[in-house]
């Protein structure tokens, strides 16, 4: 913090007094209000050296897999089995697939129910029931995940597995079901900003014309906020394909390329929470953990940055 | 009735009433959405509130965590949260000052803002990797609350410079040019005219941090959080139990899975109260000074 945490006021200063301390003392607030600045602007440079750290860290170790195990070996094989006598295999594709299934449950969920309710919430709610929804919705996004991991394991798994008829519910299913109410918060909020930029004239115009709230809503405030909505829909993709402990707790954990919804699976998240802890440090398994995370980060980073892009775009389409 | 032509008023209302079924139609999953959370809550309350007693807080785990309390987890959750912000709030306050009051529209402040977005989209066992990486590992900092609370640190660090910047940037220019007009200087202004009226929004997104902050449990798993101890954290170099830790070992490691079910739902619900209660007072608190536009005329 700056030294002075009372500085001069002029007002107070007396006018003949001005003359004898007013130069010193004019100089110590320059000084103040020049290093608090700098202070500023060094603390706001952290957040892009912590980015750029992460991205050093996993590729400095994420690397160090490549002495014994080949890239390609690594990027295209069917086969994840770190612990195998002799031959162990470090092949990322069954963990992709178990990311990219169960994510892709989790949108085919969330994405139709997040723009939906997303709709009803910025064009028909009001008042307090609106406030009472979106804290709702809010509230939900705070919930821990490995709360809602439990609720996946003791109540979601046994409905599975009595409703379908299967031997276990932890699964792709549940796992997708799961991420899907977990990124429905972000899509919704998302897309209800995304629609809330569009200007009010544009609605106006519509009803002027004779066009219901139904028609303008699907008309023309949809079509004019699609870049945002697009934004939020990659951004639940980020939320899902990151989150860990509710796979890990509901997906079932077996490495394999699923041939149904009600097969086992293993996501790269889960993959670095089950093996960080028994992998020895500097192992060969230890540093393919953290190219596993340096995937992860590269979609994750990508993802932000399309969506950022894109919500930018909406915004700029608008200001004249 | 009588003199009014029958077929447009009709025709009107049957399109009226399309589109005002069209949008009930449409919040159908939002109800089911924000039934599902009432149930959710409903379910883990009533099934936890009847292991829930003062000895179940105060206490250790006892017998192979099959009896006694939760008691440790509490003290390790609340030390690496708090821990996580006393890192992260001088720096998350600091960062958003700058953004919201001396950045320049240049390539850096944008190279700036991105981060901070990214880092926002960073999943969070990817900041327990790093955490590994760089506190434990590289600073040597070992398998310790400091390790955790740092790692953590990190994750909510983008989240708070995000929500006070916004307060920040919400109050309006008016106030600035008044102070400077007296001759105060950039930051007495800053200070005098804008932090104080900033203050409820900033410890809006500072509450809802700690709120998530107590509930993540990736990017602990590898930095010093543990199943058991004996004895409470002596120092910031111990390790620690923690309340999102203890629900996942007691829900899925413990080898007595169904014995321990109910304590694993009085620790969910601790958790889960603890969050809420965080998050209530934020709502409290925005509320309050949802004025960020009582100050526009």
């Amino acid at each position: 913090m700056p030294a002075s945490n009372k500085p001069a006021e002029v007002s107070g200063t007396p006018p003949q007094g001005r003359t004898g301390t007013g130069q010193p003392r004019l100089r110590l607030r320059k000084l103040t209000d020049k290093s608090a600045g700098v202070l500023f602007w060094v603390n706001s440079l952290l957040s892009a050296v912590i980015l750029l750290g992460i991205l050093a860290f996993l590729l400095y170790y994420g690397v160090r897999t490549f002495r014994e195990t080949p890239v390609v070996g690594f990027l295209f094989g069917t086969k994840w089995n770190p612990d195998a006598y002799g031959e162990p295999s470090y092949g990322i594709i069954p963990l992709l697939v178990g990311s990219f299934l169960t994510t892709l449950i989790a949108l085919l969920i969330a994405v139709p129910a997040g723009i939906a309710g997303a709709i009803v919430i910025s064009e028909r709610l009001k008042g307090w029931v609106r406030v009472t929804v979106k804290t709702m919705v809010e509230l939900f996004a705070g919930f821990p995940s490995v709360v809602l991991g439990f609720f996946g394991l003791v109540v979601l798994a046994p409905l599975i597995a009595r409703v379908f008829h299967v031997p276990s519910g932890l699964n792709l299913l549940n796992a997708g079901v799961l991420l899907g109410l977990m990124s429905l918060p972000t899509i919704i909020s998302v897309t209800d900003d995304a629609l809330r930029v569009v200007p009010h004239s544009y609605r106006e115009a519509a009803y002027a014309l004779g066009a219901t709230p139904w028609t303008t809503a699907f008309r023309i405030v949809l079509p004019a906020a699609r870049s945002g909505i697009l934004a939020a829909v990659m951004l639940g993709f980020g939320r899902a394909v990151g989150e860990t402990m509710v796979v890990l707790m509901v997906a079932g954990n077996a490495a394999i390329i699923p041939h149904s919804l009600f097969d086992p699976i293993r996501t790269i998240t889960s993959t670095i929470a089950i093996e960080l802890g028994e992998s020895a440090f500097g192992s060969t398994h230890f540093y393919a953990l953290f190219a596993l995370g340096f995937v992860l980060f590269l979609i994750a980073l990508g993802t932000n940055l399309v969506a950022e892009s894109l919500i930018r775009r909406e915004k700029r389409s608008f200001t004249l | 009735m009588t003199g009014r032509p029958p077929a447009p008023g009709r025709k009107l209302r049957r399109v009226r009433f399309a589109s005002n079924a069209g949008f009930w139609l449409l919040a159908i999953p939002l109800a089911l959405f924000i039934a599902f959370i009432v149930y959710l809550s409903g379910y883990l309350f009533r099934n936890g509130v009847s292991v829930l007693s003062w000895t179940f807080l105060t206490q250790a785990p006892a017998e192979g965590m099959t009896a006694g309390g939760i008691w440790p987890c509490i003290v390790g959750t609340v030390l690496v949260t708090f821990v996580s912000l006393v890192f992260s709030v001088p720096i998350g306050v600091f960062s958003a000052i700058y953004l919201a009051e001396y950045a320049p529209n240049n390539l850096l402040t944008r190279a700036i803002r991105s981060s901070v977005r990214s880092l926002a989209g960073v999943p969070s066992i990817v900041y327990g990797l790093f955490g590994v990486a760089l506190f434990v590992s590289a600073m040597k900092l070992g398998l310790s609350i400091l390790a955790s609370g740092l790692t953590l640190g990190l994750m909510n660090l983008p989240w708070i410079i995000a929500t006070a910047e916004e307060a920040i940037s919400a109050i309006p220019g008016s106030f600035r040019e008044g102070a400077l007009a007296l001759g105060a200087t950039k930051w007495e202004a800053i200070r005098h005219n804008v932090l104080p009226y900033a203050f409820p929004g900033i410890l809006t997104g500072i509450l809802l941090a700690l709120a998530r902050t107590l509930g993540e449990t990736a990017p602990i798993l590898f930095t010093g959080v543990t199943y058991y101890t004996k004895q409470l954290p002596t120092s910031l170099s111990s390790k620690f139990m923690a309340l999102p830790y203890h629900l996942f070992t007691l829900a899925t490691q413990h080898d007595r899975i169904l014995e321990v079910r109910p304590l694993a739902f009085g620790t969910a619900i601790v958790l889960l109260v603890f969050v809420l209660l965080f998050d209530a007072v934020a709502f409290v608190f925005r509320l309050r000074s949802a004025g960020s536009n009582k100050w526009q005329v």
